[in-house]
């Protein structure tokens, strides 16, 4: 039996009901599953089907009973591992408020542009950063602005999506 | 016609008789009044009164077990509600098909604290296999006829609907008529064929073979033991249950060898330990039943058939995964065994049996008589020797009595043995007695009781009682919580902490205050007499059987130990020390 602990990124279809996140998360907690990251929001109004994309964390038995429950659950259409199912884009959305003077002001500023970061709130003492990219990306400006003034952080968790040309709902549910 | 209004009680009606429902356990509540109220003015639905929600849930699962239906409750909100949370876990855990509705407060009361609201949908989000809170009456006869397919569809389970008072007083057309599918939940029934080509292989070359069954079988319907029954004929291997698989296939036939884990045969556990080939056929690996993981059946091939990915690779790796329905798959398996002119191999299976048969030899579940004492084990040889050729539904609570009933009754078909296995709820025997009987008023049914658990669901006499149902009650009295002080003898050098049954009522007594017949038996010779007049007897019964309060359940596995480490009996018990690892292991 393997021991080793990955990290796997997972979207779920579900029916956009009252109380499908709950289920979700409750899963989650009352099974002791590792949440690094959880998002959710509708992907198609005519359906009400929301999408949620977790990152989680286990043995690779773990990660297939985490799958096995999310798809046993009712609301759930599909469920798709992208760590497993292949090359995917995983993206996560920050912003970044850093307030600083001077010297460290400029230094702010060159770090953002180097990553690719855009200034979407500015008053002579702060900014507000936003930036977009791989988890790893997020968490190198994060550790850059630190020294430099951050003093407040609001990221929206990793979302993901396979690459290619196939669409996920073209998965099937088998429970 | 078609297109008159009703209000939402009578849409909850009309669904059920549609679904073909005719009895339903419940206790009523302010938020259910309107059902209640149109109840009263139908014939169609029986309604039988339980005296606590609890028992509702019980009654509702000992009905669903013996007949393959859903059971079927209502209950109020609030306290109504919060009673059914035992009874829906222990649904789930065991898999029954359960429809449990709540009342709720007024939708526009919701989240107020109104009298008597509770989170229901919040409280049995995790009890449950879905549920559901009903905001509209538009919803309503879909959302309902979808709990039933739900509830009884792939690994039943329980399903709550929530129904706010104010839904049951709206009204609406009725219009949905009995729906199949669900929109997304659909389980998978058939096997791939080339899992059914590998299946076969590996059952044509096994040496040591062992079917390993569970409540699936029980679950896929009486057509799958019977076809379980055929195939373990054919081959000729021997068939071990679980708890919740007893009677899946008949106990009397040969090559069952009993049931196996920590309270199972020495030859179910052994040959589990020493197979190169395990069929599971709707079992889940419980930790019940495997003991210690690493150690468990170290040299097997695994085959696995279950309706639920989530049971398989849970616990225990399998080779062949098999994610189907035990009926279909195994006949599945049957035709493709047959078209082949596939033969187990012979001469192994002489090998294996013969092993089998000497481990048999050590006649594990003997125990000494006395001419004195009444022995637990005693009595229940002669409860079954008085009933073994009628169709006898039994029952049981929770504890020794429930393992020494599983031990010492040969269960001949599926659906006759209900039990509380996953979550192991005393109180569970006495109201699943009561759904049985409801579903089977002819025959035979006994819920074998521990004094203990027995007390946890007593205000039920009154409900067997009332509807007059001859449900017989069999306590096995000890005056111990005798599986924790069996525990406590193992474990904690026999401290007895708060394990004696104190201050018991007498029980013959109690039963007859009730206006139930109470008979007691206090020495081995009166066992057979007392018997007697129980089973001559149409009313219901609590028989009190005075026991030895000391004997212990053997075989036991000791929690954390493997198959291979069974106690036989109470002078092995010094022998292996209980592990660290297993002091913490319930
Ligand atoms: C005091 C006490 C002692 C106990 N000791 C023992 C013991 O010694 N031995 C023992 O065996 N148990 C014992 N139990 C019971 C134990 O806790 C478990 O409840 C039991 O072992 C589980 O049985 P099972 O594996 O058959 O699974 P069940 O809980 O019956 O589950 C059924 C399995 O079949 C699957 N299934 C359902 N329907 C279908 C279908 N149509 N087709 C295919 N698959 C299906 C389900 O997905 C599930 O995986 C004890 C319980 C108590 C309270
Ligand atoms: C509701 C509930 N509470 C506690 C337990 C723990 N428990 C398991 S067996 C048992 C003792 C049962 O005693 P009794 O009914 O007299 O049966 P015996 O073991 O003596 O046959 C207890 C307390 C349980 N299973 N269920
Ligand atoms: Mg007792």
């Amino acid at each position: 039996m393997e021991e080793e602990v990955n990290k796997h990124t997972i979207s779920v279809l579900v029916d956009n009901e009252t109380g499908v996140l709950a289920r979700v998360i409750g899963l989650f907690s009352g099974r002791g599953y590792n949440i690094e990251s959880l998002t959710v929001a509708e992907v198609d109004k005519r359906n009400s089907v929301s999408r949620i994309t977790v990152v989680t964390s286990g043995t690779p038995m773990i990660i297939e009973q985490i799958k096995a429950q999310l798809s046993r659950l009712v609301p759930v259409h599909i469920v798709s591992d992208h760590t497993e199912e292949g090359p995917h884009v995983e993206r996560e959305l920050a912003l970044i408020k850093v307030a600083c003077s001077g010297e460290k002001r400029v230094e702010s500023l060159r770090i953002a542009d180097i990553f690719r970061a855009r200034v979407v709130d500015s008053t002579n003492r702060s900014f507000v950063f936003e930036i977009t990219g791989a988890t790893e990306k997020l968490e190198a400006v994060i550790k850059l602005m630190t020294p430099l003034g951050l003093i407040e952080v609001s990221r929206t968790g990793v979302v993901a999506i396979a690459r290619g040309d196939q669409s996920i709902a073209s998965g099937n549910k088998s429970i | 016609m078609d297109d008159a209004q009703l209000t939402g009680s009578e849409i909850v009606l009309k669904v059920l008789v549609d679904q073909g429902v005719d009895v339903i356990f419940g206790y009523p509540g302010g938020a259910v009044l309107p059902i209640y109220d149109a109840l009263y003015q139908q014939d169609a639905i029986r309604h039988i009164l339980v005296r606590q929600e609890g028992g509702a849930v019980h009654a509702a699962e000992g009905y669903a077990r013996s007949t393959g239906r859903v059971g079927v409750v209502l209950v109020t909100s609030g306290p109504g509600a919060t009673n059914t949370v035992t009874g829906l876990t222990d649904a789930l855990m065991d898999s029954i098909p359960v429809v449990c509705l709540t009342g709720q407060v007024p939708t526009h009361l919701i989240g107020n604290d109104a009298f008597q609201e509770a989170d229901t949908t919040g409280i049995t989000r995790p009890c449950t296999k879905h549920n559901y809170l009903v905001k509209s009456v538009d919803d309503l006869a879909r959302v309902l006829h979808e709990a039933f397919y739900v509830a009884s569809s792939g690994r039943p389970g329980p399903v709550v609907v929530d129904l706010p008072k104010d839904i049951l007083q709206a009204e609406a057309v009725y219009t949905t008529s009995r729906q199949t599918r669900h929109k997304t939940y659909r389980p998978k029934l058939k096997a791939e064929p080339d899992q059914i080509e590998e299946a076969v292989r590996l059952i044509a070359g096994a040496k040591r073979p062992i079917f390993y069954t569970g409540g699936g079988v029980i679950n896929s319907g009486p057509r799958a033991s019977r076809l379980l029954t055929r195939l373990v004929r054919m081959t000729g291997f021997p068939c071990t249950n679980t708890l919740m698989g007893l009677g899946g296939f008949p106990g009397s036939d040969p090559r069952f060898i009993g049931m196996l884990g920590m309270h199972g045969t020495y030859e179910a556990n052994l040959a589990m330990y020493n197979c190169d080939l395990m069929i599971a056929v709707g079992a889940r690996f419980d930790d019940r039943v495997t003991g210690k993981i690493s150690e468990f059946s170290p040299g097997s091939k695994k085959i696995q058939i279950d309706i639920d990915p989530t049971s398989i690779n849970k616990n225990v790796m399998v080779d062949l995964p098999i994610i189907g329905d035990v009926g279909i798959v195994l006949r599945q398996i049957i035709k493709r065994w047959e078209e082949g002119q596939c033969r187990a191999d012979e001469k192994a299976l002489g090998k294996w049996w013969k092993q089998i048969r000497a481990w048999q030899g050590r006649d594990c579940l003997s125990y000494e008589m006395s001419d004195t004492i009444i022995k637990p084990q005693f009595a229940l040889q002669r409860l079954y020797e008085h009933t073994k050729k009628r169709d006898v539904y039994i029952t049981t609570e929770v504890g020794q009595h429930q393992m020494w009933a599983a031990q010492f009754f040969k269960l001949e078909k599926p659906k006759r043995f209900m039990t509380s296995g996953g979550l192991g709820t005393m109180g569970y025997g006495l109201p699943a007695a009561i759904g049985v009987q409801i579903a089977h008023p002819d025959a035979l049914v006994i819920d074998i009781a521990g004094e203990a658990s027995i007390l946890m669901n007593i205000q039920e006499m009154s409900t067997a009682c009332q509807y007059r149902l001859p449900v017989k009650i069999f306590i096995l009295n000890n005056q111990y919580m005798g599986m924790i002080r069996q525990w406590q003898d193992l474990l904690y050098d026999g401290r007895y902490s708060e394990s004696y049954s104190a201050s018991l009522p007498d029980f013959v007594k109690l039963a007859e205050s009730f206006s139930a017949v109470g008979l007691r038996a206090e020495k081995p010779d009166e066992v057979d007499g007392v018997i007697s007049e129980m089973l001559a007897t149409d009313r219901p019964v609590i028989v009190d059987v005075v026991v030895d309060q000391m004997e212990n359940c053997f075989p036991m596995i000791p929690s954390g130990a493997a198959h291979n480490e069974m106690l036989l009996g109470p002078d092995d018990k010094t022998k292996t020390p209980v592990s660290e690892e297993g002091m913490v292991l319930v």
